[in-house]
């Protein structure tokens, strides 16, 4: 031990460690030993697992493995207590707020059982964890109070599976309970089996919070008890948050559940550094990117890319930043870097770090503890985009670096990964930062800052990354469905005949691809009857060659989305116009293929989807988010990309102008295939489409069959969403197959649309864009 | 830390710890560079950022905190800068300054010859500082150039700190003027700068920068660099006297500008912040920035002063907390 003499010499920071007692005692109390938390009560410890200190190693607790029947009493629980707890939203706003008041009372028993469990640093979980999850619950208290005026034409999906992540145990709890209890719905959350305990705290509180039974549940175990609730029949939306890997799994066996789904997955978030940076916060910028709860998490600034001229100096200035971090005993007050959270973590980054086929390695040379799961801050310099380690999520404390030239360099490098969850902008250039802000694919970007959260502020990913925002009225979107739902849809089969063609004059609809009628690869046709056998024509069979094509002119037609919205809305009126121009020929066609008379209806409301969508165009505004700090955070709508579009059968005009126009007024491309038994319509539009000035690409159409086009359309790697209104039964295809790039799906679950209703704009506009979160901070 | 960084920290520790060690080479200065001068930035929200986390993330307890208290106390330019000074108030200050802890704490920590860095006084008062201070080591400083506004004809200033060098101040706090940073004249200000110093012959300069009227951090960034090109051998934030004086957002622009000089031409400058930190808490954030963005080496003396009157004494409590467990009264230290 030094002396205060020694110690005035070398000024030394010593030891400063926070007391853990309080947290035993609890632990104690509870008995060591935990069951689950189901219908408001405790259940009896089953068949238990160990809950280990990453810092020392030394078990905390024993935890339940849960089975089969605890998932399932714990969904009973969740659905007994559903309706009654949707009714009233200022009931519920009430809850949300005494579990706000809750955990802001325990809020240190929370952040140091919360660094026991998971290793990260004290200050950390007090300074930033448990803040945040409170901040969830108060600002989610509010939506809950606010739902009723702000969102009447919503619902609560029902009994809600949520399955959250070890590097943010009660943070993520939070961020999943808070927007499913505000929107009405209740809940069955399973906690990464590493780090547990925190969830459990919760589930005390909710007792003295008030909650009532059943509205929260909590089962615990590991990746198998995640699976029993992802497949659970009775569920009726899954929210996960995790690695890209899981979240693939979980897109894959929720296919065709009718589930709504929810991920926030994996990153590689690029970090970029302009010469005109205030250099020194940019480094130390890096420090709350990257070594910020060990680099365990997904949105970290986890892939630096500076700009050629200051890199040299800038690896410098981070080096020396490195050499000064603490790593240590992550109860202690004075320390950067904690805990990775389990050997077999410590053990995927060392491995990782080994194998590294270039680059110059760097590593913090402050001494390891003897004790306990600890990895070095580590740099990685001189990488090429084409090594592994700048391609692939580490998970860890490891930054990876490579440099630019120019912006647009920048943003081509930043934008080379499957992910898309979160990117950082330095620059003093504020004409350079807001340019390059949305040009990023990524959900959230900081600009001269990094890892800033709040409840009001949207996060999520696109890409990869997955899909869903957490926060802001758009995560409380996420958990609500229309109130108005719709019946089941029967297949509406294609009429037959062997009579001759009503028309004397063959007219051949082909398909339109990159604003040309091609002929399908197929190389063949289909023919279309009337009802009474008459031969309205043929139309081709496309194939996956034929998507393939679609999907490079939609790529050509990359431009569109920067258009103005003014110029999109013109171009909208002008289809109507055309449209209208050509209203009694298209209302004969529709009455000949369908055999009823509702044809000139038909295209009234096709006209009208026309109007509402010109007018949408220009109008569908972003939002200056209220976050707590001085700056803004700006919600901006922006097109989710390339959409494929299965249209409906039963509404062969109508349903492709109502989805092909939000989406192409919200900026996106889109390659439709017609109603598969009723195409001569979509064939006829696209010759509106060409005399309309809509560009090249835009929008693309197939014909052809809709069980045999969804899955190569949805399996398509360069396509970002796909709807399906079709009769056929493609809804299960189209969500596994979306899995391959986890692209996001709109499908209909076999379920009909009032195309005529109307009033369902919002619904469009959250399907046809993604917010994506720029944060501002300002100051001079 | 180089190798060089620690053998003078070993150098450093071998000597008695109640003086200030001048070690350093003073700080030659160099040409002003235009180029480097328009590149500097400073980001502020970042900046503010960086300092706010900064208390959250370092923490001294117990005899480390008593530790770094006392290391606090020897970087203390104990200060009486007010219209009403008195060579009687000025030597009951340099008293203070020689014992600037009771005797018996002192004993109890094992540091029983400690003192204050220095005293800082006005031109007028330096006669009787040096004379109260003589045989301690302890230098006099004094504030000088028109202090606090600096707004006194040129040649006037330059004057004064040739007479208050002659007078015996070892070290000379001079006050920039602020005009030339606000109209981006940064050529005057490395001219004035550079006059300045010369005219201190010896004795060390530290430039007052009056952070609080440069409008920007980005300002108070230039404005380092070019006094420490100029040949500043400390920049200060503050004469105490601006509404608003030392800030950890503003003390960390200016020791990252020390800390690029530092890199750039291996000369070490010293920081002082001046006015506004009162507590002992305070202090030991300051020290955990200069520890964390400068290095070890700047803890000292020679490196590093606390510009303040009233610190002193929460310290002391602070001190006697540590030594009897007991929390302490103001009153039971003596007054300076």
């Amino acid at each position: 031990m030094s002396t205060v003499k020694e110690i005035f010499e070398t000024m030394d920071y010593g030891p400063a460690p926070e007391s853990a007692a309080e947290a035993f005692a609890w632990l104690v109390d509870q008995g060591d030993r935990f069951g689950h938390f189901i219908d408001g009560t405790f259940t009896e410890p089953g068949q238990t697992f160990e809950s280990r200190n990453p810092g020392t190693g030394e078990v905390l607790a024993h935890v339940t493995q849960a089975t089969q029947a605890d998932v399932d009493a714990a969904v009973a629980a969740a659905r007994k207590a559903q309706k009654k707890w949707a009714k009233d939203s200022h009931a519920r706003a009430r809850v949300l707020y005494a579990i706000a008041r809750l955990l802001q009372k325990h809020s240190r028993l929370f952040a140091v059982l919360e660094t026991l469990d998971n290793g990260k640093p004290i200050r950390e979980s007090r300074d930033i964890d448990v803040p945040l999850a409170q901040r969830h619950f108060y600002f989610h208290a509010g939506l809950a109070q606010l739902m009723d005026d702000e969102m009447p034409n919503r619902t609560a999906l029902g009994v809600c599976g949520q399955i959250v992540p070890w590097n943010f145990p009660l943070l993520m709890l939070a961020w999943k309970i808070a927007p499913a209890l505000a929107a009405g719905n209740t809940v069955v959350l399973k906690p990464a089996e590493y780090t547990t305990l925190t969830a459990l705290l919760f589930a005390d509180i909710c007792r003295q919070a008030g909650v009532p039974r059943g509205v929260v549940n909590i089962v615990t175990g590991d990746g198998a008890v995640g699976e029993m609730i992802t497949t659970h029949p009775d569920i009726d939306k899954i929210a996960f948050t995790g690695s890209t890997s899981v979240g693939r799994r979980i897109r894959e066996a929720t296919a065709g559940s009718g589930k709504a789904l929810t991920l926030e997955l994996g990153g590689k978030s690029p970090y970029i550094v302009f010469d005109d940076a205030d250099l020194d916060s940019a480094v130390e910028g890096l420090v709350d990117a990257i070594w910020f709860n060990q680099g365990q998490v997904c949105c970290a600034g986890s892939r630096l890319l500076v700009q050629e001229g200051v890199a040299e100096r800038f690896h410098a200035k981070l080096k020396r930043r490195m050499d000064g971090l603490r790593i240590g005993n992550p109860l202690d007050k004075c320390i950067d870097v904690g805990a990775i959270v389990d050997p077999v973590q410590h053990a995927r980054i060392a491995e990782m770090v080994n194998a590294r086929s270039g680059g110059e390695l760097h590593q913090c040379p402050a001494p390891l503890p003897a004790e306990g799961c600890f990895y070095p801050p580590t740099l990685i310099t001189g990488l090429t985009p084409a090594d592994p380690l700048m391609q692939e999520e580490i998970f860890g404390p490891v930054l990876v670096s490579t440099t630019f030239r120019t912006p647009s360099e920048a943003v081509q490098l930043a934008n080379n990964t499957r992910y898309g969850l979160a990117a950082t902008v330095w620059t003093e250039n504020v004409n350079l930062a807001l340019d390059i802000a949305p040009k990023l694919a990524a959900g959230v970007v900081w600009v001269n800052a990094t890892n800033l959260f709040d409840a009001a502020a949207g996060f999520g990913g696109v890409r990869e990354s997955g899909f869903g925002r957490e926060g802001g009225w758009e995560g409380l979107a996420a958990y609500t469905r229309p109130a108005k739902q719709g019946k089941p849809l029967a297949l509406v089969k294609p009429h037959m005949g062997e009579g001759g063609p009503a028309d004397p004059l063959d007219r051949t609809a082909k398909l339109y691809i990159g604003g040309k009628q091609a002929r399908p690869d197929s190389g063949y046709s289909q023919a279309i009857y009337s009802p009474r056998g008459a031969l309205l024509g043929h139309v081709g069979l496309a194939n996956r060659k034929d998507i393939r094509n679609a999907v490079e002119a939609m790529n050509a037609a990359s431009g569109w989305g920067k258009t103005t919205g003014h110029l999109r809305a013109q171009i909208l009126y002008y289809v109507a116009e055309n449209l209208s121009a050509r209203a009694d020929e298209f209302a004969k066609r529709l009455n000949a293929m369908t055999g009823n008379t509702k044809g000139k209806h038909e295209v009234d409301a096709a006209i009208r989807q026309l109007f509402t969508w010109a007018a949408w165009a220009d109008k569908h505004d972003g939002r200056a988010k209220g976050v707590p700090i001085r700056g803004v955070a700006l919600a901006m709508n922006e097109p989710v990309g390339k959409i494929g579009l299965l249209c409906a059968d039963d509404a062969p005009l109508l349903g492709l102008v109502s989805a092909v126009a939000p989406a192409i007024a919200m900026g996106n491309r889109v390659t439709a295939i017609a109603s598969e038994p009723f195409p001569l319509a979509a064939t006829d539009f696209y010759q509106v489409l060409e005399t309309s000035d809509v560009p090249a690409g835009v929008v693309n159409i197939l014909t052809g069959r809709h069980a045999e086009l969804a899955t190569p359309l949805a399996a398509h790697l360069d396509v970002d969403a796909v709807w399906s209104f079709s009769s056929s039964d493609v809804s299960a295809q189209i969500e596994a197959a979306s899995a391959r790039n986890l692209k996001r799906t709109w499908v209909n679950d076999g379920l009909s649309r009032d195309w005529y209703a109307g009033g369902d704009s919002a619904e469009w506009r959250a399907a046809a864009t993604e917010v994506k979160t720029i944060w501002i901070p300002y100051g001079e | 830390m180089t190798q060089t960084d620690t053998a003078q920290s070993a150098a450093l520790s071998t000597t008695k710890d109640s003086l200030p060690q001048l070690h350093e080479p003073r700080n030659p200065g160099m040409p002003l560079d235009m180029d480097l001068i328009q590149s500097i930035q400073a980001n502020t929200s970042a900046i503010e950022r960086r300092a706010a986390t900064l208390p959250g993330r370092r923490s001294v307890k117990k005899d480390y905190q008593a530790a770094w208290l006392c290391r606090a106390i020897s970087c203390i330019d104990l200060t009486t800068l007010s219209g009403d000074d008195t060579e009687g108030r000025v030597r009951r200050l340099c008293a203070k300054a020689r014992q600037p802890v009771a005797p018996a704490l002192l004993e109890a920590l094992g540091l029983p010859d400690l003192t204050v860095g220095a005293v800082c006084v006005y031109h007028d008062m330096i006669p009787a500082a040096v004379d109260a201070l003589a045989g301690s080591n302890l230098p006099v400083a004094a504030v000088s150039t028109g202090f606090p506004a600096g707004l006194s004809p040129y040649h006037l200033r330059l004057q004064e700190i040739r007479e208050s060098v002659a007078a015996g101040a070892r070290e000379i706090d001079i006050v920039i003027s602020r005009r030339h940073v606000l109209t981006g004249n940064w050529q005057a200000l490395y001219d004035e700068m550079a006059e300045m110093r010369e005219s201190c012959g010896d004795a060390h300069v530290k430039a007052i920068l009056a952070t609080g009227e440069l409008g920007t951090l980005r300002n108070v960034a230039r404005a380092s660099f070019v006094c420490m090109m100029a040949g500043a051998d400390f920049i200060k934030t503050s004469t105490g006297k601006e509404p608003v004086n030392a800030t950890l957002p503003v003390s960390l622009t200016m020791i990252r500008a020390i800390r690029d000089y530092h890199e750039m031409t291996g000369i070490r400058v010293g920081y002082k912040p001046a006015g506004g930190i009162s507590k002992a808490k305070d202090a030991l954030t300051y020290l955990a920035l200069i520890k964390d963005e400068l290095g070890d080496r700047w803890l000292r003396p020679d490196l590093f002063r606390f510009g303040a009157s009233s610190l002193l004494n929460d310290i002391e409590r602070q001190l006697e907390h540590h030594v009897t467990g007991a929390y302490s009264a103001g009153w039971r230290h003596a007054a300076g």
